[in-house]
């Protein structure tokens, strides 16, 4: 058997301890052992940005980001954006500005999103076409992602919806 | 967005924005797709790929892989003595791994299953083939030298789902398919001319980079085969993995969850029958879930050289059209016979042409197979015929907006004997387009304008079924084989069975995509869906409708008054009966449902082929960075001519992605072969446009109601991607001076073209010029 190691990780603000092998990425985590299927994975090589969750409000790439340096951190995936069943700002405005459309860059663009609202919660267009730059879509042409984003800056991105 | 609406009237909810009902699963993580599937005793499978474009194997020693802790199994071809490993839709030449030779580098030879990915990536290393390695080529015109190492030994058979009748001789045995168009006199055409255009266009191999990578999950029970997986056309793999495993079609169930983006490239089998095969050896459920290296590596854009030759007369009026085509499908044919026998059609472009002679040659070679992608022949031939048009407009001091005004077909004019006529008005959608580019507002310096224009014969076979089940309760549940690949058919479906019904779109369920589930459907592509399931939806309704009047008489009212049918009921009298009480009252209980049914076949309207055409028209505004070669497009307009925007949302959406995406492609995408070996198979080489890239857009929805689908619909979603790369290279010509035959137009090929504008200037300034062709004439770099 490989080697295993303890990791306890305070996900969407609940504590899991873990035992992993040290290879195992946070995405491999959050995806296989804790089912939080929304973390999505797609070029495996931190260029593409399908994989970001936060860690410590920071968005990282979960596919390149080991599990084990999340030890005793705080994770955020696109399952603890919506409190209590009641989307973020920010994810009722994808949905109002159809800011997807095959949805698999969407939790990652969420997130990166969540964290560059946190951070600036009045961005500018190109603060928001900077700030998503490592988010790639195939889809949307980012139009809608990018109008999605100012909206939702606009009602306050951190609030849940009334 | 501009709306430009002078079709009838609609009924709710058609037209309207309403929300996409993918939306909270999509934002809050829960669409399901197929890398999500677990089923109990899920196993893990990994391939072992050629390193070599072409060898014969020698041997393969798999001893140590099977021995490794935690290996399930170990599959080579000949571990499948029981399995027809050769497939193919079009023309069966693919073998789902390899059998005795590889013919491309990262072609599957080995299969593992393991408890884990890890493992199985461990195995993997603890395996040695013995290859051979074979003379290979990597370009159509090296396969078709007349020393060229022969590819297939011999011809696949074809087989029924290719998508068309004829075919042409095969000139060279790397020849996978021929494709031949013409018409009118073409050397009469010629002699007329006042002016004739000739050129060479490139236009490049390109990776879909749908962000989802193939995935499938197989499992096997019973001797029933049940299969996960993210390929647009279920029925199309229920019917490849049948032949593979000689079962009926019965008993073999293939469910698409959500898949992360398609663009044609998830269109047919891919990753199914390995699946499958290794599931069958392991005796588990097995999922094989691609990295996008090796999605890469499965399936391209087919590439393209195109040989054309215009001939005008001094007005602009097209007199004829010559082109060579020779698509570039790889190692296997996958889909390509069909964009090959397409890119044919779509060469002439949406003009009155008099004569014609168009051939496609569809090549093999020694590197990733190539098969449907967004556009399906159309970028690729529409580089070069709408280039031809702008440099014949230049020769002959017209605008080229006037030049296509003089040719483009008019409404209900047919570009060929026997296709169907044009559905649209094109000459007012080149002008929507000037209008919102400003067409005649000069540019800025530096800056260009430019207008392009397409038409595709879209919409595959009509050959699309529909459940409608209304329940007890008035609710209704359709069952349709439509995948929702993100282009919102989940939306727009549901909403044309609440509209048929008159009921709220909210007691509407749709099903989709799932052989054992919802009834046949050929395939979610050539943008067919709203059209085409659209009409088998509206059949099946209408179906259900039927018989509810029928029973409502037989239940409710069997000595009348007469029972009138309206939106969500009848009426009897001046009882009003919703669709619920009627199926309760037939039944005698508080049970039962409806059941209606919608067929559609090459009949009535959707008789004549293609069922619509599909336009693309776009215009663009793009500036050129003397110094570095850089392009920007810094305008782009979409003109969407679609008949009726059942949802201007999700519509304008598909315009703006699939422009985008040819924008890409336009200006840097392209996959890069040297020494047998895909130089750039990855997402840090192969750079995709990211949120930088947004030029300014505007977007126009054109619905005149002249579709042959539900309300006038007809197809959109891709052919905003199809005239592109032309509009920025005549864009480029006008601000630049340069004319760009080669698709993408990176800041190298641009930078090179503007040294080479250069010299010849300065040559013509000192009178040294003389010995250059006349622009338009002078043969590509390579070639």
């Amino acid at each position: 058997m490989h080697e295993r190691i303890p990791v306890s990780l305070v996900v969407n603000g609940r504590r899991h301890d873990l035992s992993i092998e040290p290879r195992e990425t946070l995405a491999d985590v959050l995806r296989e052992r804790l089912r939080l299927t929304g973390v999505k994975v797609s070029c495996d090589a931190q260029v593409c940005g399908a994989c970001t969750v936060l860690v410590d409000s920071l968005p990282v790439s979960g596919c390149t980001f080991l599990a084990a340096d999340a030890d005793a951190r705080h994770v955020r995936t696109v399952e603890g954006l919506a409190v209590d069943g009641v989307l973020s700002a920010l994810q009722q405005a994808f949905i109002d500005h159809a800011a997807f459309q095959c949805g698999f860059c969407t939790p990652g663009m969420l997130m990166t999103a969540t964290a560059l609202l946190e951070d600036q919660p009045d961005p500018t267009r190109d603060e928001v076409i900077h700030g998503l730059e490592g988010n790639l879509c195939r889809c949307t042409g980012y139009a809608p992602i990018v109008e999605a984003v100012l909206a939702a800056a606009a009602v306050g991105a951190s609030e849940p919806q009334a | 967005m501009r709306r430009i609406v002078t079709r009838p009237d609609v009924p709710s909810p058609i037209g309207e924005a309403v929300p996409r009902r993918d939306g909270i699963a999509k934002v809050t993580g829960t669409a399901r797709f197929t890398v999500d599937v677990d089923v109990p005793g899920l196993a893990h499978a990994r391939v072992l790929r050629s390193p070599y474009a072409h060898a014969r194997i020698r041997s393969i020693d798999v001893g140590a892989a099977r021995r490794h802790p935690g290996v399930i199994a170990v599959v080579s071809a000949e571990d499948l003595p029981d399995v027809r490993l050769v497939y193919g839709h079009a023309v069966a030449d693919h073998p789902l791994i390899a059998v005795d030779k590889v013919r491309f580098a990262g072609e599957p030879v080995v299969g593992v299953v393991a408890e884990d990915a890890a493992t199985a990536d461990e195995a993997l290393r603890l395996i040695s083939v013995d290859y051979e390695p074979l003379p290979f080529v990597q370009s159509a015109a090296e396969a078709l030298s007349a020393d060229a190492p022969i590819i297939h030994e011999r011809p696949g058979e074809q087989r029924p789902h290719r998508g068309f009748e004829e075919d042409i001789e095969r000139g060279h045995p790397n020849i996978c398919s021929s494709s031949r168009q013409a018409w009118g006199d073409i050397d009469a055409a010629f002699a007329d001319a006042d002016l004739v255009v000739e050129g060479e266009y490139r236009y490049p191999m390109c990776y879909a980079y749908a962000m989802e990578p193939y995935t499938a999950v197989a499992t096997w029970s019973d001797g029933e085969l049940t299969v996960w997986t993210s390929g647009q056309h279920p029925y199309m793999v229920r019917d490849d993995l049948a032949n593979c495993f000689g079962l009926p079609l019965a008993k073999v169930r293939v469910i698409v969850p959500y898949v992360g983006g398609g663009y044609g490239s998830k269109s047919y089998t891919k990753v199914e029958p390995l699946t499958a095969a290794l599931a069958l050896r392991a005796g588990r459920p097995v999922r094989l879930a691609l990295s996008v290296e090796e999605a890469i590596l499965t399936t391209r854009g087919d590439s393209a050289v195109v040989r054309l030759r215009s001939a005008f007369d001094r007005d602009g009026h097209i007199l004829g059209r010559q082109g060579r085509i020779f698509l570039d499908t790889g190692g296997y044919a996958e889909n390509s016979p069909l964009v090959g026998r397409k890119a044919a059609n779509r060469l002439g472009g949406p003009y009155r042409i008099p004569a014609l002679e168009v051939t496609c040659d569809v090549v093999y070679t020694n590197t990733a197979p190539a098969s449907s992608f967004r556009g399906f022949g159309a970028p690729q031939v529409t580089l070069a015929g709408e280039s031809q048009l702008d440099e014949a407009a230049g020769r002959l001091g017209l605008d080229p907006l006037e030049l296509r005004r003089r040719n483009v077909l008019a409404f209900r004019e047919r570009p060929w004997p026997r296709a169907r006529g044009m559905d649209a008005d094109l000459d007012a959608d080149l002008t929507l387009a000037a209008e919102e580019i400003g067409w005649h507002e000069r540019a800025r310096a530096g800056r260009g304008k430019a207008i392009s224009l397409s038409a595709s014969d879209a919409g595959s076979e009509p050959i699309t079924t529909s459940i409608l089940r209304v329940l007890s309760d008035g609710s209704v549940t359709v069952m349709c084989g439509s995948t929702e690949i993100g282009q919102g058919s989940s939306t727009v479906l549901a909403q044309i069975a609440a509209a048929e019904m008159g009921i709220e779109l909210e007691r509407v369920r749709l099903v989709q995509s799932d052989t054992a589930a919802v009834s046949y459907d050929r395939s979610t592509g050539a943008s067919r869906t709203t059209t085409l399931m659209g009409l088998a939806i509206q059949a099946a309704a209408a179906d259900a409708r039927t018989q509810l009047v029928e029973w409502a008489t037989t239940s409710l009212a069997p000595n009348g008054p007469d029972v009138i049918a309206q939106a969500g009921g009848v009426r009897i009298g001046d009882a009003v009966h919703d669709w619920g009480a009627i199926v309760r009252a037939w039944f005698g209980g508080a049970a039962g449902e409806v059941v209606g049914r919608g067929y559609l076949r090459r009949s009535g309207a959707t008789e004549e082929m293609p069922p619509f055409w599909e336009i693309g028209c776009v215009a663009v505004e793009v500036s050129v960075n003397e110094a570095t070669g850089e392009i920007a497009v810094e305008r782009l307009v979409t003109v969407g001519d679609i008949g009726c925007a059942i949802n201007p949302q999700t519509a304008e959406a598909q315009d703006v992605g699939a422009a985008i995406m040819g924008l890409g492609m336009a200006t840097r995408e392209e996959l890069l072969y040297r020494d047998g070996n895909l130089m750039n198979g990855n997402l840090f080489d192969y750079r995709v446009p990211r949120t930088t890239n947004l030029p300014e857009l505007r977007t126009v929805l054109v619905e005149r109601g002249d579709g042959v689908g539900v309300y006038g619909a007809k197809g959109g979603g891709e052919g905003a991607l199809n005239p592109v790369a032309a509009a920025i290279a005549n864009a480029v010509e006008r601000a630049a001076g340069i004319r760009l035959r080669e698709a993408p137009f990176t800041p190298e090929r641009v930078w090179r073209a503007l040294q080479d504008r250069d010299a010849r200037l300065a040559a013509e300034r000192t009178g040294t010029a003389g010995t250059g062709a006349p622009a338009g004439v002078e043969p590509a770099d390579r070639g």
